[in-house]
């Protein structure tokens, strides 16, 4: 399956950003770094959607920014998990998880089902 | 992430700029990918290239990342904006709260001040801002001729005149109309336990149609009903009547089944047919300090004989201006019959159908008195803002040290600014929610002022139209008292404010400089206050000493059922000049009782005139002739309301048979024989001869201040009286005579109602209560003005004071006395009292020139209000200046000088 095809669901890229930001802070190239590997190159999150996303994320509380210096000692702009983003990350996570199993039950429905009882 | 490194501190040393900070995050991003490229494999070149390439649409991302970035940075301001707030809030309660006596009386001042500001404009936004309490209001016009001296029979219409008006104009979607001449207690209700007087007002059917009230209960009067009318005694339909709200309340105990029900009134039994809302006040509009407890429909049919019976109210058509209904109306009027039977009556009505905006009847008279009320009120605002101020700079001067530490701890000016503003909010706040609370008060209790006859009162209330007032108010005077202070507060100098003790440093000059001038105005303030309520005192004293023409103390007065049918004419005038003489005889002799009449009208009333006596052998151009005022009374009547009379009284012996004989009054007397004696002179009222048997004086009529016009007496023996006025003159008190006085009256006629007793001199009270009104507030405000003019001249003669401890102490070890240093400061006070005299007696004059139309025949330089205002204030600025100056006189030189 081509990586660059797969199109992020609505409200996905935001889980994945909190998810990264879970073990401390991070920039933005670091965060589509990271988004890639865990995926295993299957999501390429594109610049134009990643820097709107962070942006919004900061401006309704949910990551705090700072400027830092970056592994090869480049002004760099650190994004870190607020207490609000946590608790969104925990929320979402869950609805992602109910969304996933339901998905997947449909799916794996091999025949046609009975019909209802009235 | 490594450590901070110290540039980081500087990275945005003039503020936020989301743009560059975009640009650089942006920036860093494409050098990171860029390296990737290159570890890779790539050429430099191609790797940036590649890196781009990937990046896509570079600028469209940078717009999002600024706008977003501005928005956050927005967000954060606001936020910090709000906890400085609420920390300055919280500050500013816990300094007040050390400081329990001065906010006591600034929370005292501004409850004042902003409570009779709310106080004041719900009066103003009742009776001149709200339109009347009638749906479409605006469409409503008052139909009458311009203002002449025969009062209301000159300001109503005939029957016939309103029908052809109804019919032939094309600006109205409906005509009505009142009778104008029905007086109060005009009923009697029996069923009800003793028989009790009541006021019915007879309204043409239409009425409430016309205004768009809707009766609670029942219905409107049904055409049929409007045409034959439910004239009480009358024989044709089968009476009805509508009640008003208070009265249905007040009487029938609020009964839900009334509908349908028959009341007995003057003995014949009413059909109820309805109950008004509460909303609907006839006296509150009509007739301002009067009732009507209910409405009954005149029969347009038995009144058309009558004459000018009837005022005319229209509800115009929507669109039509009032100048076109008055164009309408001019073309009508040469049209108009008085009576159809007369064919020369037509056109009597030339030029006198004129409509003016219903509210502007009701309340233009108003109009003047309360937008001076509301600048009075306002000028207490201002004064009350330049006490505050005053007081505020007091404390700040103490306070300068709290600031000047603040400032050097790295409060900024606008921060100190906001502070200090901010305390004048929480006190201002504060002071109006303790003003809205008196405001209420004084609201309620004038709403409940059935004497005061001022319109629409019934309506006064607090609603969100107040309240926004009051917040208004309250932010106007925190801005009036907490900027000056603020203001002068931030730009001190920091070091000097430091190293100063406190003492006799440039601050406190300056300070000083600027309160002088605080209270200078303050002074000129009241000065105004109080010269305006010294003339509008003059001319409310004035009027009071008017020669009403009759002496309203020691005389009160009921209105006295009497049954005169009779099958003839001739009959039913002897019966009841039988009655009224028993009634009269019997009332003499209550002991106490001095003289007794009786009279068909009494002063500042209602009132009526028909005829126009014509000297013999004199000829008057049309027009010309006086309409006077007409009276039927009993002998007697003019001795019991205390009227000087020349010539001689009616007697009973002046009966149908003998001589017409009529009293005039001195107008009368000077226009028709100057210089003559008028007695034993004969008027003519068309063919037939009044002989003039006396003249009394000029009756003060349709108010205590209006001209005076022609007025004619009647003996009851030769004319028809419309009703029975009883008039007792005693040096008893009413409340002491009306019992013996009823119960005469019950045995001659045990169908007397329990009417009320009124002593003459309530009629002029209420004639004169608007006036009164106005001035007691206005002189209120000006007693308020002067009391903060006070407060304000002490405070800064008494910081003055404390301020040249040292220097007083160097005079009096050089030998001054305790009575020099007294001198100096008594001096200083005066000094700004007069200045404030001076400024303030040049504005005076301004304001006095444009309230003249107020006045009553007080001159606006009227000198004694003037001095009076002069004198208060001085001796007010020497009391004030007193206390300090004691003080000042009792420093010990040996102490002062050590303190230093």
């Amino acid at each position: 399956m081509d990586p660059a095809k797969l199109e992020f669901l609505r409200g996905t890229l935001d889980v994945l950003i909190l998810k990264s930001l879970v073990w401390g802070p991070l920039h933005g190239y670091a965060i589509t770094s990271f988004i890639r590997r865990q995926s295993n190159d299957a999501f390429l999150v594109e610049e134009g959607t990643l820097y709107p996303a962070l942006w919004r994320l900061e401006s309704k509380g949910s990551l705090a920014a700072e400027w830092g210096l970056s592994e090869n000692n480049r002004k760099a702009k650190f994004y870190r998990l607020t207490s609000e983003g946590r608790r969104r990350l925990r929320q979402e996570v869950k609805t992602w998880e109910a969304y996933a199993v339901a998905v997947a039950k449909v799916l794996a429905t091999t025949r046609l089902p009975e019909p209802e009882e009235a | 992430m490594t450590t901070t490194p110290f540039w980081r501190r500087y990275a945005r040393f003039f503020g936020p700029d989301p743009a560059s900070d975009v640009k650089e995050e942006l920036g860093f991003h494409l050098e990171a990918k860029t390296e990737d490229l290159i570890r890779q494999g790539l050429a430099p070149d191609a790797a940036r290239k590649e890196a781009e390439r990937q990046f896509g649409d570079l600028r469209t991302v940078q717009q999002i990342g600024q706008r977003i970035g501005q928005k956050t940075e927005r967000r954060r301001r606001l936020s910090d904006y709000a906890n400085d707030l609420l920390h300055d809030a919280r500050y500013t309660i816990r300094t007040l709260g050390r400081d329990p006596g001065f906010a006591a009386i600034s929370l005292l001042i501004l409850a004042l001040a902003i409570g009779a500001n709310v106080a004041v404009f719900s009066v103003v936004n009742t009776i001149l801002l709200r339109p009347l309490p009638f749906p479409h209001a605006t469409e409503l016009v008052w139909i009458a001729p311009p203002p002449s001296e025969c009062g209301w029979s000159c300001a109503t219409y005939s029957a016939d005149a309103y029908e052809e008006f109804r019919t032939m104009s094309r600006a109205y979607q409906d005509v009505t109309g009142y009778e104008a001449f029905t007086t109060p207690e005009n009923f009697r209700l029996t069923g009800h336990g003793e028989p009790v007087a009541a006021t019915g007002m007879e309204v043409i059917g239409n009425f409430f149609q016309v205004l768009g009230v809707q009766p609670i209960l029942g219905r409107w009067f049904t055409p049929e009903e409007a045409r034959s009318g439910a004239f009480v005694g009358g024989s044709s339909a089968e009476p009805v009547a509508l009640l008003a709200h208070a009265y249905w309340r007040r009487q029938f105990h609020s009964d839900p089944s009334i509908v349908g029900k028959a009341i007995e009134l003057s003995g014949t039994p009413v059909t109820v047919v309805g109950v008004l809302p509460e909303s609907f006040d006839y006296g509150a509009v009509f007739s301002p300090g009067a009732k009507a407890d209910l409405f009954l429909p005149v029969s347009l049919d038995k009144e058309r004989m009558w004459g000018n019976i009837v005022t005319l109210i229209g509800r115009l058509q929507p669109g039509v201006t009032v100048a076109q209904a008055l164009a309408d109306a001019n073309r009508v009027a040469p049209d108009m019959y008085f009576n159809l039977k007369y064919p020369q009556s037509k056109g009597r009505y030339k030029g006198d159908l004129v409509p003016v905006p219903l509210k502007d009847y009701v309340t233009g008279k108003l109009r003047r008195s309360l937008i001076a009320l509301w600048l009075a009120v306002g000028t207490i605002l201002l004064i009350a803002g330049v006490n505050l101020s005053n007081l505020l700079l007091a404390r700040s001067a103490a306070r300068a040290k709290e600031f000047a530490t603040r400032g050097a701890l790295g409060a900024s000016r606008g921060r100190i600014i906001r502070q200090l503003l901010m305390e004048s909010l929480v006190l201002s706040g504060a002071g109006a929610v303790l003003g809205l609370g008196l405001a209420i008060a004084v609201i309620r209790w004038l709403a409940h002022q059935g004497s005061l006859a001022l319109p629409l009162l019934n309506s006064l209330r607090i609603d969100s139209q107040v309240v926004g007032w009051t917040v208004l108010v309250a932010i106007l005077t925190a801005m009036i008292f907490g900027l000056l202070p603020g203001l002068r507060m931030a730009s001190g100098n920091l070091q000097e404010l430091l190293k100063d003790s406190g003492a006799g440093a440039g601050l406190g000059r300056k300070h000083e400089r600027i309160r002088a001038a605080l209270v200078i105005s303050e002074v000129a303030l009241a000065c105004v206050l109080l010269v305006s309520a010294g003339l509008l005192l003059r001319s409310f004293s004035k009027v009071l000493e008017v020669d009403l023409g009759f002496e309203p103390d020691h005389a009160s007065s009921m209105n006295v059922e009497y049954d005169d049918s009779a099958p003839t004419y001739e009959a039913s005038v002897a019966k009841r000049a039988a009655i009224f003489q028993q009634v009269v005889n019997r009332v003499s002799a209550v002991p106490g009782v001095q003289a007794v009449g009786i009279s068909d009208y009494l002063p500042l009333g209602p009132n009526r005139s028909w005829d126009t006596p014509v000297p013999q052998g004199q000829v008057f151009a049309p027009g010309e002739l006086p309409e006077p005022l007409v009276y039927v009374v009993t002998p007697g009547f003019i001795r019991a309301m205390g009227m000087g009379l020349q010539g001689r009284d009616f007697t009973w012996a002046d009966g149908p048979k003998s001589e017409r004989v009529i009293i005039i009054n001195a107008s009368m007397a000077r226009r028709f024989w100057p210089g003559e004696d008028p007695v034993n002179k004969i008027l003519m009222r068309g063919d037939e001869p009044d002989r003039v048997v006396g003249v009394v004086d000029d009756v003060h009529e349709e108010s205590v201040e209006s001209t005076l016009g022609a007025q004619v007496y009647y003996p009851c023996t030769q004319q028809g009286p419309s009703r029975a006025q009883l008039v007792v003159r005693s040096s008893l008190r009413a409340s002491t005579l009306a019992p013996t006085v009823l119960r005469a009256l019950r045995e001659l006629n045990p169908n007397q109602p329990a009417s009320e007793f009124r002593p003459i001199r309530t009629i002029v009270d209420r004639a004169v209560s608007p006036r009164r009104f106005f001035m007691l507030l206005v002189a209120g405000f000006a007693g308020l003005g002067l009391l903060l003019a006070t407060l304000g001249i002490y405070g800064v003669i008494s910081y003055s004071v404390t301020r040249q401890r040292p220097e007083i102490g160097v005079r009096m070890a050089l030998g001054a006395t305790a009575g020099q240093v007294q001198r100096q400061v008594l001096a200083n006070t005066l000094r700004l009292a007069l200045a404030g005299i001076v400024i303030g007696t040049l504005i005076a004059f301004i304001v006095a020139r444009a309230i003249a139309s107020l006045l009553f025949a007080t001159s606006p330089w009227d000198f004694p209000s003037y001095l009076a205002m002069a004198v208060a204030l001085l001796l007010v600025a020497i009391m004030s200046g007193y206390i300090p100056a004691r003080r000042a006189s009792s420093i010990n030189p040996m102490e002062a000088l050590r303190n230093n």
